[in-house]
């Protein structure tokens, strides 16, 4: 490949690939350089305002109770949203795997609350952990004398007051009610992923290290983990992606909650843009959300780089 | 055999990635208002889909304003004769009452089609959202509901964006035909900018009638005796006060009945021109109110949303509900109460004489292709025949004082009576008092105080906010 130019097929190609490369210059990365320049304004009414306020709005956010609630919820839902979805999923996927009779069927079980989404999803969940409802009505029966809060839940597990903001840091136990339902739907996708995976790891493997002695223990361990790893870590980047901008299960199934212990950015985003026409300022909550996702994103990008060339 | 497994599997899993990611993406959303029967039905999903479009919009549009490409143009809202008509109205009572209005309009100019533009969902919030994205990007709905007050004069009209109508006024002789305080609140700089089409009353206590008659209660007038009727129903098991405050604006409504009960219309009013701060000795008593009257309600009641509180006392599993006049509607016409016999209402405590209006009204906005046609279905709304034709069925009263009574059941009736001789003010949590800046600041702190309690944390948060959005 030198000094010939560009052949004709790459032309093509180009040609071909150049509308969408149009569409998602402008679409995509147009508007997002576009939010970065509204954060930096002053566009706190509806009528625009583009004159500079500098740090202003990113300033005022991290000093703003409502968007620090909401980043440690985002922070504790994606923990142990991830959790959740890696241990159920492998767990299951383990269980499938074992030559269980009527696996397509377990299999097709688990994948299906995949195909719901998230709006329907957080409507039944709503009904389901409602505290004076759903299962609680259960809880009753059997004579529990006191029934979970659920997502109506102010308490903060292990909570220590946070210096900015005058939020309280720890674990906001509403946010729980809201990872039951996520994982509820999610953990067929990661069953899915490992399914694949455990099907990958050839028997013979398996084989060599139990003559060598190896206990099941120490087989998943060092055999079967370390084989996974690769699944494990795609399901990571994009089950957090996901969990990191977070809007319509919140939004359908508790809004941003009793003492925003469900908020998630997301949600103030929109109701702060769309009910206080403060514009600037979901620009900036806009722009933060977009370099949390970038700094899960942007390292696996790169590394998957790497392991192409 | 086995590998095509795999392959089946890996590629399940991606189709599942990708359709999720698309899912992520879409600001899909319900109505949170919704009944839970009607949730996740198609209607309900359709508009509020359309919002995720749409919300993503005003950035794009405005890059395409400040290049100067005027999308004038393809604005809607005109045509040859084409009429379209932006509002929140999708629930039962009120959807009725707008395609009645449009089919009168209809039947009157022939040659007008009208488009009912509605947004479901969040309270008029999606529709405001698609609105804001519509008017920044030049293509403004031929009319559009907006609420009396600083949600017209702070919002739009400041902006610039509304056609002055006073010339409507005078051509119909409207001036009085409204009472004067509901004039004021749609006037900026003299001229006025919109047409209210209904009243609705914010400051309502409603109550279970049976558990009144029971218990041989009276309904409270006062704060103390709304206390000690309270004590009482507690010491009978029976919970006092219902709130759904799963959106919080049920419980700034709550707060704004108090404030006004507390301060009374003149210093209520100077909340909001900024003459009177929210530190004043007064606002610290409203405050004490509204956390002792937090007592009194329902331990879900950050689960409910205020239909769901509303039912409470329909019930009987509640006594009392603060709740704006729309409730009536929701007594009458969906669970088919009947006033006086299963639901009786009162002003909150210490409002008797005063009335905290929500009025929906309807203005020009600029660049509009046809603006006769508007100006002809805004003279139709300001006239007796739309108004009764509308409010009865979405169970509000009509704005204009001279109106027929004889079309509204008993609870209209009285309200018609009040609202000719109380004094007027705006509401709150509707954004008639303020500008949304404040509201969406109040509203928060507010929702932030339910949990915490914590009076000096309120205080602050308001005075701030007031000192950042009112002058």
């Amino acid at each position: 490949m030198q000094s010939k130019g560009i052949s004709k097929d790459k032309w093509l190609a180009f040609l071909f690939l150049l509308p969408s490369i149009i569409a998602i210059a402008v679409f995509v990365y147009g508007f997002i350089s576009w939010t970065g320049y509204v954060s930096l304004t002053n566009w706190n009414t509806l009528t625009p305002d583009f004159s500079f306020a500098g740090l202003r709005n990113y300033i005022f956010l991290f000093n703003d109770y409502r968007f620090l609630s909401g980043m440690r919820n985002t922070i504790f839902f994606t923990l142990f949203f991830l959790l959740g979805v890696l241990a159920m999923g492998f767990f299951l996927a383990s269980f499938i795997d074992s030559n269980l009779k009527g696996e397509f069927f377990f299999r097709n079980i688990f994948l299906f609350p995949m195909a719901l989404s998230f709006v329907v999803t957080g409507v039944v969940w709503q009904w389901l952990l409602n505290p004076s409802t759903g299962v609680n009505l259960l809880f009753t029966m059997l004579g529990f004398e006191s029934v979970p809060q659920w997502y109506t839940s102010t308490t903060i597990a292990f909570g220590f007051p946070f210096p900015l903001g005058g939020i309280e840091f720890g674990i906001p136990v509403a946010m729980l009610a809201v990872v039951i339902a996520a994982v509820w739907q999610m953990t067929g996708f990661s069953l899915a992923m490992y399914l694949a995976g455990l099907r990958g790891i050839p028997d013979e493997v398996k084989e060599a290290a139990r003559v060598d002695g190896a206990s099941e223990f120490h087989i998943y361990r060092k055999v079967i983990f370390p084989m996974l790893m690769p699944i494990t870590v795609s399901v990571v980047i994009i089950m957090g992606h996901m969990s990191l901008k977070i809007f319509d299960l919140i939004y359908a199934m508790t809004g941003s909650g009793p003492n925003f212990v469900t908020d998630v950015p997301g949600v103030y985003m929109f109701e702060t843009t769309f009910r206080g026409n403060f514009f600037a300022q979901g620009a900036a909550i806009a722009i933060i959300m977009l370099v949390l996702v970038a700094v899960i994103i942007v390292p696996y990008l790169i590394n998957a780089r790497k392991g192409e060339s | 055999m086995k590998k095509w497994k795999r392959y089946g599997l890996v590629s399940a899993a991606m189709i599942g990635a990708v359709t999720l990611a698309a899912c992520g993406n879409e600001m899909e959303s319900i109505d949170p208002d919704a009944e839970p029967e009607n949730a996740g039905t198609e209607t309900e999903n359709e508009p509020a889909d359309d919002t995720g479009g749409n919300a993503e919009e005003p950035a794009d549009e405005n890059e395409a304003a400040e290049n100067g490409e005027n999308a004038d143009g393809e604005a809607s809202g005109g045509g040859e004769g084409e009429l379209e008509i932006f509002s929140w109205w999708t629930g039962a009572g009120e959807e009725a009452g707008l395609l009645a209005l449009i089919d009168q309009f209809e039947s009157d100019n022939p040659d007008v089609s009208v488009v009912n533009a509605a947004v479901a969902g969040g309270a008029g919030t999606n529709a405001q959202a698609v609105l804001a994205s519509r008017m920044q990007g030049n293509d403004p709905p031929g009319t559009f509901q907006i609420h009396a007050g600083a949600a017209l004069n702070t919002g739009w009209v400041e902006a610039g964006r509304m056609e002055p109508i006073t010339d409507i006024w005078e051509e119909e002789e409207w001036m009085d035909k409204f009472p004067e305080d509901l004039i004021d609140m749609i006037t900026s700089d003299g001229e006025i900018y919109s047409v209210p089409v209904n009243i609705h009353r914010s400051n309502t206590m409603f109550f279970n009638q049976s558990i009144f008659d029971e218990y041989g209660l009276e309904a409270p007038t006062t704060f103390d005796e709304f206390y000690d009727v309270a004590d009482q129903l507690e010491a009978e098991g029976i919970v006092p006060l219902a709130l759904g405050d799963t959106e919080s604006w049920t419980a700034l409504h709550l707060f704004e009945t108090i404030l006004l009960g507390v301060l009374g219309p003149d210093s209520y009013n100077q909340l909001w021109s900024g003459e009177l701060g929210f530190d004043s000795p007064e606002v610290a008593e409203a405050v004490e109110h509204f956390d002792r009257m937090l007592e009194y309600i329902n331990d879900d009641h950050a689960a409910r949303n205020w239909q769901d509180a509303a039912q409470m006392v329909a019930q009987g599993d509640a006594a009392m509900n603060v709740m704006g006049d729309w409730a009536a509607g929701y007594f009458a016409t969906d669970l088919e109460l009947e006033p006086n016999v299963d639901f009786g209402w009162a002003e909150t405590p210490d409002t008797e004489g005063e009335f905290i209006i929500v009025s929906d009204t309807f203005g020009l906005p600029q660049d509009v292709d046809d603006p006769d046609t508007v100006r002809d279905f805004l003279t139709f709304l300001g006239s007796v025949e739309a108004q009764d034709t509308f409010n009865p069925l979405k169970g509000s009263i009509p704005a204009r004082v001279d109106a027929d009574p004889e079309q509204y059941n008993e609870y209209g009736q009285e309200t018609i009576d009040d609202f000719q001789n109380a004094s007027l003010a705006p509401s709150l949590a509707h954004n008639s008092a303020a500008p949304a800046g404040f509201v969406s600041q109040a509203d928060q702190a507010v929702n932030i105080f339910v949990s915490s309690r914590n009076h000096e944390q309120l205080i602050d948060s308001l005075q701030t906010a007031q000192e950042e959005n009112i002058q």
